[in-house]
């Protein structure tokens, strides 16, 4: 789409990481941009232009979504995880603790990301076996790591947590 | 207890894994442009109008840049090549004619992204067509010109010969020629794209942030294409989203921004790559094609001779090229013990996108080379794969290569048993033998490569005699905080590679205090920081060069400290001490309880200094180290001389299965081998081996830059490429050796780049697997079309012979 007039702006309001947002926006904005630049999240990051990176993956009410992929104001209303929300009363999540212990993160751009999609798989699968990590990230690319710390780093934070019961 | 050896937790990551890392797209600012960059859909057009009224008058565009502001603000950007490359015109926007699909061609500053991206499609530009020329063999023939000042599309032409190849070749017992050889085209792709951010200040200077990975050879080719001069141009770094070499010359986008700054008055301009442009237009791998190789081999199967032709693909500009042109004479026999080679090695550009260093750069190349070589030899002289390997080998080191190149250290033998052991190779030969009886196709496979680290720019002049470049160098400043603090800065620039961490622990080591009290400063600035031209990451050279200067650094540092504690606590020099205290870092008199806290130290410096004496007057706790290797430059007529200090090397085994359905060739088990010397973060170390053949894995089995014979890239999007997933990467076995380096202080080799083993390695399984169907393996990409290709036509019948 390509115009000369100025694009009406939309309310979008939703709570990132437990604190709650009201901005105005072209509808055409993508949630990831939002974050980025309204909100000022800039650990979401972006690194395609057709969904296959994840690099921008944050959680939706809970589930992973690419957030290049989803318009701020599809996201109106709901809340919103980002990986600087994972941090709790200035303690690492032990997702976060586990990547650094493997050396699951070397340039550290995939890592937010990364971390999202782990987060999504750990909350619905306690005990993923080695094949459930490989899928819960197949969406999600890292250049560095060639993957096998980051596969060890999710196993050992899912060990941790459960501990935690 | 040893920092070094230890697996320290990296301090990067603090930042990093809450999301607080510095990328250049992190930087935000009110008032900021956004740069969209139109580029040619047509791989070669001349450009014959372009009317940007409509782009102007859309309200938040600050301006749009097109070829007539280039000439008017900027000069050509510097090629390193002879003639002709010195009459390539390279500047930030094609002129009058474009000539790869992807090149820029207008440049749109405004308010937001999107509509600097709106605003790009009301520029209207009428292009003519023309032939493109797609393949380095024909674009030699000049039938269609790229650059037409320069008269022809040969960018560089040499040959290399050492030792008697016509007596070898006549001593052979067999020779074995092979016509064609290919090694195709890919890269690494960070996920973070090129990105900066650029001002041109009311001091009439340029001030960038970027990710360029590569700075201090930007700033020398910035600053005259910008017409100023190299301190005008401010350079800044932070973290980096991954480089493999790939972000070395987004200076080109960088001076672009820059442009756009100048037009809108000085506005910040934010240029951030979209992943299709990053496919399309920063650059990819050396493309090469080896031909009429013959090989002169003894009875027993022993390479005695290699004497071939190469043509390397430099797409459609030179920049960094034809660097690459003699990069790969670093590992001229790879890992062989040959003495006698002739090796015509020319370079064309054609209408493709430029390449880059990618990791491995030019090296990898040549070394694929010569293990399909050796593969191709075993089997057709039905050697078994490791006794081939066996018989070849370099075994007594330091070697000198014919070329004037010193191995400094390495044990192949080794690393061929333990990956062996690591992959279970008598497993798999059993489990081979049956599979073959059931008709499937299951191969397994040796690469065995080289990471030659800390490179001699001496060998620029092999390619260019005029260049103004030799040996290398790494700089380290370090000051003693006022909380005593070791406070570090680096040339280096890393992306990834954990050298805040790796330089805490050989500093803690050389103070005997714990890492923590070693800070070290990530990114590079230009203008605040030391550095050199060399500085940055590339060509594996941070645990040799950029240690040797840190441990210089420390030795200066510690030299000061020594005179200063001796004097305040009236004790002679030889009787002090380094160690942790109950209050941690320290200076102390041996045997007694006198001692000084580093802050003291640091106070005595910075804040109370009457009591010194004028002997102390050059203490100034604030040091600068720059570490030399021992180079000289190489003798440009013989191509001879010693380009490379340390070489690190890998072995890696690949076994893998080819469908017969779907001509899938998918990896049952993988090993790979490293030797880089003495490990300075284990945990680092095999990182980054997981790293390289990650890559390699991808490049055999998946991602490849494919062009049609228009010079339409097919694969420019993530989507079309298809970058490797956690589904398609195996589990890796990873083992290592250690053979220090009698060359480096520490006995460490630089080994970031990994030398592309899984090329090799995966090419030597898939050969394995196909011979008995009569296909000779002579490409490096072995995707299900590729394999079913040959399947459908088997080409042992003219892909080799031997007499
Ligand atoms: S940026 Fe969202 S998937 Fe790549
Ligand atoms: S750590 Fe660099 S992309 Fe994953």
């Amino acid at each position: 789409m390509s115009t000369t007039e100025p694009i009406a702006l939309v309310p979008v309001e939703v709570t990132v990481n437990g604190q709650w947002y009201r901005r105005e926006v072209e509808p055409r904005l993508l949630l990831v941009q939002f974050l980025r630049e309204e909100l000022r999240l800039t650990g979401t990051h972006i690194g395609c232009d057709t969904t296959y990176c994840g690099a921008c993956t944050v959680l939706l009410n809970g589930a992973p979504v690419k957030s290049c992929t989803v318009l701020a104001v599809q996201a109106d209303g709901s809340e919103i995880l980002t990986v600087e929300g994972l941090e709790q009363d200035g303690k690492l999540h032990p997702l976060q603790t586990a990547f650094s212990e493997h050396h699951g993160l070397q340039c550290g751009y995939c890592t937010p990301g990364m971390l999202m999609s782990a987060h999504a798989l750990l909350a619905a699968n306690p005990e993923p076996s080695s094949k459930d990590i490989r899928k819960a990230i197949q969406g999600n690319l890292c250049r560095c790591t060639g993957y096998q710390n980051i596969f060890k780093a999710i196993e050992a934070a899912a060990t941790e947590l459960r501990g935690k019961g | 207890m040893s920092w070094v050896g230890s697996s320290l937790r990296r301090k990067e990551d603090d930042r990093l894994v809450r999301g607080q890392g510095l990328f250049a797209d992190d930087e935000l600012g009110a008032g900021m442009l956004h740069l969209y960059i139109l580029r040619s859909p047509y791989a070669h057009a001349r450009i014959l109008n372009i009317d940007t009224t409509a782009a102007e008058a859309l309200p938040g565009v600050a301006c749009v840049l097109t070829g007539k502001d280039i000439l008017a603000h900027c000069d050509p950007f510097m090629q390193l090549g002879p003639s002709p490359c010195d009459k390539i015109r390279d500047l930030p926007l094609a002129i009058d004619k474009a000539i790869f699909q992807g090149e820029p061609v207008a440049a749109i500053a405004a308010t937001s992204p999107a509509l600097a991206m709106d605003a790009g499609q009301l520029i209207e530009i009428d292009y003519e067509m023309l032939d493109a020329v797609v393949d380095a063999g024909e674009a030699l023939a000049d039938k269609v010109i790229l650059h037409e000042a320069a008269g022809t599309n040969r960018t560089w032409h040499g040959v290399y010969e050492y030792g008697d190849v016509e007596q070898a070749f006549r001593d052979a017992a067999h020779v074995v020629r092979i016509p064609r050889l290919h090694f195709h085209r890919y890269a690494s792709t960070p996920v973070e794209g090129n990105a900066c951010v650029a001002e041109w200040t009311r001091q009439g200077t340029v001030d960038f942030l970027c990710n360029n990975s590569f700075p201090g050879f930007a700033q020398q080719l910035l600053a005259p294409g910008l017409r100023l001069k190299v301190d005008q141009v401010r350079i800044r770094t932070h973290d980096i989203g991954g480089s493999f070499g790939n972000k070395i010359w987004n200076y080109v986008y960088m001076a672009l921004a820059a442009l756009a700054s100048k037009k809108a008055g000085g506005r910040r301009v934010k240029w951030a790559e979209l992943r299709t442009e990053h496919l399309l237009g920063s650059g990819h791998g050396n493309e090469r094609t080896f031909l009429d190789t013959e090989v002169a081999l003894d009875s027993k199967g022993v390479i005695t001779a290699v004497r071939s032709r190469h043509i390397d693909d430099c797409g459609a500009y030179t920049r960094y090229e034809p660097l690459g042109c003699v990069i790969w004479s670093q590992v001229l026999p790879a890992t062989y013990k040959l003495r006698n080679i002739r090796i015509d090695f020319t370079q064309a550009v054609t209408n493709k996108c430029p390449v880059v260093p990618n990791r491995g750069y030019s090296r990898m190349q040549q070394l694929w080379f010569m293990e399909r070589v050796v593969d191709i030899c075993a089997h057709e002289l039905r050697i078994p794969a490791d006794e081939m390997r066996l018989r070849n080998y370099i075994t007594e080191f330091p070697y000198e290569t014919p070329n004037g190149c010193v191995y400094d250290s390495g044990n192949y033998p080794a690393m061929l048993a333990k990956a062996k052991q690591l992959v279970d190779w008598d497993k798999w030969q059993k489990l081979q033998a049956a599979a073959r009886a059931e008709g499937r196709l299951l191969g397994i496979g040796i690469g065995t490569t080289l990471d030659s680290g800390t490179n001699n720019f001496g060998q620029a002049q092999i390619m260019n005699p005029h260049l103004p470049f030799s040996g290398n160098a790494e700089v380290c400043t370090m000051r003693l905080d006022f909380d005593g603090a070791l406070v570090i800065c680096l040339g280096t620039g890393p992306s990834g590679q954990g050298h805040e961490t790796a330089t805490s622990q050989v500093v803690a080591d050389e103070f005997g205090i714990d890492p923590s009290a070693v800070q070290v400063r990530s990114g590079f600035d230009t203008a605040w920081n030391t550095f050199v031209g060399h500085s940055g990451t590339y060509a594996s050279q941070f645990a040799v060069t950029g240690l040797s200067a840190v441990y210089g650094a420390c030795q200066k540092m510690k030299a000061e400290m020594r005179k200063l504690a001796a004097f305040l606590l009236k004790a002679p020099e030889d009787q002090i001490e380094f160690g942790s205290g109950a209050q941690g870092p320290e200076v102390r008199v041996r045997g007694t309880d006198k001692a000084m806290g580093y802050w003291q130290l640091s106070n005595v410096i910075n804040n109370n200094n009457a009591m010194l004496d004028a002997s102390l007057a050059d203490v100034t706790l604030n040091i600068r180290h720059v570490y030399r290797p021992p180079f000289s430059v190489p003798d440009t007529k013989r191509k001879f001389g010693n380009l490379t200090l340390t070489y690190a090397a890998q072995l890696h085994i690949a076994v893998v299965e080819i469908s017969r359905e779907t001509s899938r060739a998918q990896i049952l088990a993988y090993a790979a081998v490293d030797d880089c010397g003495t490990v300075i973060n284990p945990k680092i170390v095999a990182g980054q081996v997981h790293g390289a053949t990650s890559h390699g894995i991808g490049a055999a089995l998946m991602e490849s830059f494919n062009y049609d014979e228009s010079g339409n890239l097919l694969t420019s999007t993530f989507s079309d490429y298809c970058p490797i997933t956690s589904l398609n990467i195996p589990d890796i076995a990873y083992g290592s050796i250690q053979t220090p380096s009698p060359f480096s202080y520490n006995g460490a080799k630089g080994m970031g780049e990994g030398g592309g083993a899984p090329l090799h390695a995966i090419s030597a399984a898939v050969q394995d697997a196909l011979y008995e169907s009569g296909v000779i393996v002579t490409g490096s990409h072995h995707s299900p079309p590729a394999i079913f290709a040959a399947l459908q036509e088997p080409n042992r019948a003219h892909a080799v012979s031997v007499k």
